[in-house]
């Protein structure tokens, strides 16, 4: 047995690690590369919006990654939590810029504005578009930063705990869980589009791209800094989750997974662990909604519609499940080729008799394409890296696979 | 003492009914072998002991304190230390072997334990790895073992939780003769300090643990005592037996 002498290869953790290394060098190293051709004008402001959008998206991808891909919870609902951060964000960025366009409007009357006046003026300038000018019990922290930024992660927090304290301790399981985080969106999306909800209905909140507090800074500016911050947010949301899908704590979310009754049996209390992750995920969604919508400039409640979380999904599953780098590259090139197609950067096909216009066919193609890679390469985009690792190392196995004398040899195991 | 007591439980399944008023008790340290044919309740019992199934009637009195266990989640009666073996055996496929025993590792079980907690001890889990004979095989994944090392490895996770009552369902099923005899001596060596209960079909195996015998028969015990006490009872060679 000179297998037995060489030393023991302590399984796929230091890959993990060497994963997570490549990855964020590769991530700084594109943030570095678009600030520079940024600079050079070589690329458009919303192109860098665009960008910095996608990175946000793939945050949320990871975190998807992580519920589904390794705890095992198909959550179609996850893209609520991404629109809760935005409306959160949204409403003190909205209130901050019209209290200073007010203020500056006010400031040519003869007295100073009392803060009622001021109030007055905010509210008639919000929600005036619903027909109202009272300012709804929700906007109370609207004028504090430090207190928004705290909804960005409670709101999402809170109902991602409630309802996965309601769903999983009912155990719900598997497609009926997956409905119900639909109906969830579904139900947040509705009750947004309502006039009296106190968040402008079908309007949404605007204007998200203004940054108060810097009136000189231009957008090429404000969109830089923002794909900075969403880059800095994907970096530490992909070493957080690296970090807890790693160890004891990966194993047992994985164990979920694989077989959440056995893993009751070992002690584990499977609710708690499910509950950490799917709350867990949805912070770091939260937050990444927070970043995406100041640069998208607008969120309204079709965001939160249950597509959304759908196409979260299909980003995760065509990237990889079970490994972040895949969810990551999954919803940037996703994203980005839909914004391509939807966009008309691709060319219209004449076929004749028929016309294929891309903006239409799109949605044809990415289902086309999801059901393809569900069928043929279950591992996704990242299985590519598979691909390339094993050229380059042999084989994985060293040892043979079984004890015995007519077990696979590792040669085998190749093919 | 008796660590274990089942009081008169009854659970019927769609009007079958797989246990009839049972009574158990089982105490520490014993071993204890469960026989009986197919659809006797065997499963049915485990079951309710650990958590699984709840009973229509009856009661599950644990530990020094009589505390009756119904109505608990199947962690917290893990917990408590009561582990099971499958007959089937169910490890984590997609997981090392060493990351099956971390799992089992008796150690806090709270998510947040889990996740600041430190990393397996690796002294105890070689021990555990070694009483089962895979200590070279730590780093291999647990779905590349052979069906007889997936069981070990149940075995030893079973072992790692510490558990004072070991309930072991079919332990030799698919086990080379050599292998079996192991299980038998591991599992009478663990008798000496827990309390054990083996479901088993294989006369040969159960004759070899030597211990008391309980005759399950549609959902009741039919008979208690040594193996060749419960193979003389009329009734035990008309059911089972006799056939």
């Amino acid at each position: 047995m000179t297998d037995a002498a060489l030393p023991l290869r302590s399984g796929r953790p230091p890959v993990r690690r060497t994963s997570t290394m490549v990855f964020l060098v590769a991530l700084a190293a594109f943030a570095v590369l678009v600030t520079v051709l940024a600079g050079a004008d070589m690329i458009s402001t919303s192109f860098v919006k665009l960008l910095g959008k996608t990175l946000c998206l793939a945050l949320a991808a990871v975190a998807m990654d992580v519920v589904w891909g390794y705890t095992g919870i198909l959550s179609l609902g996850h893209m609520a939590f991404f629109g809760l951060g935005g409306y959160a964000i949204g409403m003190w960025l909205m209130w901050a810029r019209t209290e200073a366009i007010v203020a500056s409007n006010l400031a040519a009357s003869a007295l100073p504005p009392t803060p009622g006046e001021l109030r007055e003026g905010i509210g008639g300038q919000i929600f005036g578009v619903v027909g109202s000018s009272d300012i709804p019990l929700i906007w109370s922290f609207a004028h504090s930063l430090p207190l928004q930024l705290a909804m960005v992660v409670l709101v999402p927090g809170l109902l991602a705990l409630v309802f996965g304290w309601l769903a999983f301790r009912s155990r719900v399981t598997g497609v009926y869980l997956s409905i119900l985080t639909q109906a969830m969106t579904l139900a947040l999306s509705l009750y947004l589009f309502q006039n009296d909800t106190g968040l402008r209905g079908n309007n949404g909140l605007s204007g998200l791209q203004n940054i108060p507090g810097f009136p000189a800074a231009s957008q090429a500016q404000i969109s830089i800094a923002f794909f900075w911050a969403s880059a800095l947010a994907l970096a530490l949301g992909y070493l957080l989750f690296a970090w807890v899908v790693s160890g004891r704590m990966g194993s047992v979310l994985r164990a979920v997974r694989d077989d959440e009754a056995r893993v009751r049996f070992l002690g584990y209390h499977v609710e708690s662990f499910k509950l950490f992750a799917f709350t867990l995920t949805a912070v770091v969604t939260g937050i990444a909604g927070a970043l995406y919508y100041p640069q998208a400039g607008i969120i309204n409640p079709g965001e939160v519609a249950p597509i959304a979380s759908i196409y979260l999904a299909v980003w995760v599953a065509i990237g990889g499940r079970g490994r972040l780098y895949g969810a990551a590259i999954g919803a940037i090139a996703v994203s980005l080729v839909s914004n391509w197609f939807t966009s008309g950067g691709a060319p219209d096909l004449d076929l004749g008799v028929y016309e294929i216009r891309w903006t239409e066919w799109w949605l044809v193609l990415l289902g086309v394409s999801f059901v393809l890679v569900t069928l043929l390469a279950p591992k996704g985009l990242g299985g590519l890296v598979d691909l390339w690792t094993q050229r380059r190392r042999g084989p994985a196995r060293r040892a043979a696979y079984g004890p015995d004398t007519g077990a696979k040899r590792p040669e085998e195991g190749a093919e | 003492m008796t660590l274990l007591e089942v009081d008169g439980i009854s659970v019927s399944f769609d009007g079958f009914q797989a246990i009839n008023g049972l009574s158990f008790a089982i105490g520490e340290p014993e071993l204890r072998a469960v026989i009986g044919p197919n659809g006797a309740g065997k499963t049915t019992f485990m079951d309710i002991v650990t958590g699984k199934t709840r009973p229509d009637s009856g009661r599950v009195l644990w530990g020094e304190t009589n505390r009756n266990i119904l109505g608990q989640s199947e962690s917290a009666i893990a917990r408590l230390g009561i582990g099971r073996k499958f007959q089937k055996p169910t490890v984590f496929e997609d997981q090392t072997v060493r990351e099956n025993l971390a799992m089992a590792l008796k150690d806090r079980r709270g998510p947040f334990s889990v996740l600041f907690g430190l990393p397996a001890d690796e002294g105890r889990l070689l021990d555990f790895a070694e009483e089962v004979g895979l200590a070279a095989q730590l780093d291999r994944l647990a779905g590349e073992l052979s069906h007889g090392q997936k069981q070990w490895l149940e075995i030893g996770m079973l072992l790692a939780q510490e558990p004072r009552l070991l309930l072991v369902d079919e332990p030799a099923a698919g086990m080379t003769p050599a292998e079996r005899e192991h299980t038998t001596d591991l599992l009478k060596r663990l008798a000496r300090r827990h309390a054990v209960v083996v479901v088993e079909h294989d006369m040969d195996f159960v004759r070899r643990l030597d211990c008391r015998v309980t005759v399950l028969h549609e959902g009741r015990v039919l008979a208690e005592g040594s193996l060749d006490h419960v193979t003389q009872n009329q009734d035990v060679i008309d059911v089972y037996l006799g056939r």
